[in-house]
């Protein structure tokens, strides 16, 4: 009975994300707008909210509800001031590409960021290396955050891994399949409000359970006083270590396609500005949050020791069944919001990049729609049924796919749009190196000063593509007419 | 129109500039006082409102002044500009 009550939620959860993607696909029937435009990219509709909301759901993934609080159980407040790092990420991404994004993609009629670099460095080797990194990368991510899910879901529910994979994988492939990017955004928009609820629930749960935060810090103090030191535990989290985290989870994320494409999506300026500002607030809430609920759950349960575990674990000491069945929502709602965009990103990259670039034949749009819904619907299945069974390449991949993305796409991304002198030599140099030293760097494990691989990375692939920009031709003027007049 | 264009582009800029800006803002803010702070020992930390004195200022002020830093700096600095080159062109007829 207990059983069925936390699932209960769930399941209702998921049925209204299918309701939205069939009544959003009614409505893209009915629009005008080309069809390709409206799949993949929502016939660039979206508002503020929604925009904000999308951009903090696609990025907030398992992670952030389960890896990331369980490291903070283990190592107390420092990995909140190491989460707090993600609070201005959103406003920067929307405001450094934003506009300019929004306009030179409009004009150039771009729905993937590919087809962004496609138009600015007219090369077909970005526009491969491009495309092929994404497709890896992203399947790899996307496999390991159905696995998170599934195993969250066996751990709380009791039911076996492959029941959670069929019920929410299978919602995930259909929803976003039947209702394109416009579902993806507007799912993204109500599972990131779940995962507010969600983080007020169980913090507030926690903060009771303990007693208050006075006594929690104490309790914390009275196990181990590194608990509450910004350096975790035995200086577990170094300067260089954390400093890392301004790259990975800040800067570079400006590179990462998912979260670059939403700026091709929005409507209008005030969109824009509306998202930054509510999309700033609501990641910081989330971030802070859901890290303290890990901190604070080591005053209550300390003895936890599989730390992916310590929030399930909590979430049902602290919570009746019911609302633990909506917190377990949370981190199913980030997952399912991370892998939706992915697909649809995939599915993009095959249909636009590869198939309409390549193709000769010249095929009609009904066609293409026809296209773009199969190629989607394959591509969920195929990330689903590599779950079942996960080949331990794919979580290897997973473990650079991260930041690979970041390697990849960062600068080529930045410096098209802002570098007159950034040309196709620069950004394949760049591509190259950043991927390769990203991969080497993280292998080895040889480190730069007590940082992590992403720093060397990001500072490789700059300064190979500066090098190349300058020894390659100037780009056309035609090319820089379209990007600065 | 072209001039029209090109100061979309400049106040795009603008806006970038200013965001980058703020970035390093909240940065700073962080870092000053979560090691500023945060640097000696606990048994030494003053508390306030239940968390230490380093945690309150860099993670949960810091989080509320950038959101309200950032508040006021689009209202202010940020403009609205057309996004699509058709609307621009619209704009200006509509003007004359």
């Amino acid at each position: 009975m207990n059983r069925f009550l936390i699932i209960l939620p769930i399941i209702i959860y998921l049925t209204v994300m299918i309701i939205i993607a069939i009544y959003t696909n009614k409505s893209s029937k009915k629009s005008k707008s080309d069809s390709l435009e409206e799949y993949f990219i929502g016939g660039r509709s979206m508002g503020g909210l929604v925009l904000s909301m999308t951009l903090i759901a696609t990025f907030t993934s398992a992670s952030s509800f389960i890896g990331g609080p369980g490291v903070a159980y283990n190592q107390g407040l420092g990995w909140v001031l190491l989460a707090t790092i993600q609070v201005p990420t959103a406003f920067l991404t929307l405001g450094v590409l934003g506009k300019k994004f929004a306009i030179v993609s409009r004009r150039i009629k771009a729905v993937t960021v590919t087809d962004y670099l496609r138009v600015r460095y007219k090369n077909n080797f970005v526009v491969i290396f491009a495309s092929i990194s994404l497709l890896v990368f992203m399947t790899a991510i996307m496999v390991a955050q159905f696995i998170g899910g599934a195993r969250l879901f066996q751990a709380v529910t009791g039911y076996p891994y492959i029941v959670g994979l069929v019920i929410f994988g299978i919602t995930v492939v259909i929803y976003t399949t039947l209702g394109g990017f416009k579902a993806v955004a507007l799912t993204d928009a109500i599972q990131g409000i779940i995962m507010v609820l969600a983080t007020i629930c169980i913090f507030g749960g926690v903060v009771k359970y303990g007693g208050g935060l006075d006594s929690i810090m104490s309790k914390l103090v009275s196990i181990n006083p590194d608990l509450i030191t910004p350096f975790g535990v035995d200086n577990f989290i170094s300067k260089p270590y954390i400093l890392s985290f301004w790259l990975l989870v800040g800067i570079a994320v400006l590179g990462l396609p998912q979260t670059s494409v939403r700026c091709m999506g929005f409507k209008d300026s005030k969109s824009l500005h509306n998202a930054m500002i509510i999309g700033t607030f609501v990641v910081g809430f989330l971030m802070l949050g859901m890290t303290l609920v890990g901190v604070m759950g080591k005053a209550i349960l300390p003895d936890i020791t599989v730390s992916d575990l310590a929030v399930p674990t909590i979430t049902m000491k602290v919570m009746p069944p019911v609302l633990a069945g909506i917190f377990i929502a949370g981190p199913l709602a980030a997952i399912m919001s991370t892998v939706d965009s992915l697909i649809i990103l995939c599915s993009a990259a095959i249909v636009k990049d590869f198939y309409m670039n390549y193709s000769k034949k010249k095929v009609s749009s009904k066609k293409l729609s026809k296209m773009s819904f199969y190629t989607t619907a394959i591509i969920g299945l195929i990330v689903f049924f590599i779950s079942i069974n996960p080949p331990d390449l794919i979580v290897w991949i997973n473990l650079f796919a991260f930041g690979g993305l970041e390697a990849a796409f960062l600068w080529p991304t930045i410096l098209g749009l802002y570098w007159k002198r950034a040309n196709a030599t620069g950004a394949i140099a760049s591509m190259v190196v950043g991927v390769g030293a990203f991969f080497y760097f993280s292998i080895t494990k040889i480190s730069i000063a007590g940082t992590q691989a992403i720093v060397p990375t990001v500072i490789l692939s700059l300064l190979a593509f500066i090098i190349g920009s300058y020894i390659g031709k100037k780009p056309e003027q035609e090319t820089i007419d379209l990007f600065w007049i | 129109m072209k001039n029209n264009v090109k100061n979309r582009f400049k106040q795009a800029d603008k806006e970038a500039l200013i965001t980058v800006i703020l970035y390093l803002v909240f940065f700073v803010w962080w870092y000053v006082f979560a090691y500023g702070l945060g640097s000696k020992p606990a048994s030494e930390y003053s508390y306030i409102l239940g968390f230490p004195a380093w945690f309150f200022y860099s993670c949960i002020l810091g989080y509320l002044i950038i959101s309200f830093l950032l508040w006021f700096v689009v209202k202010k600095f940020f403009v609205d500009i057309p996004l699509d080159d058709n609307e621009l062109e619209n704009d200006k007829n509509k003007d004359e």
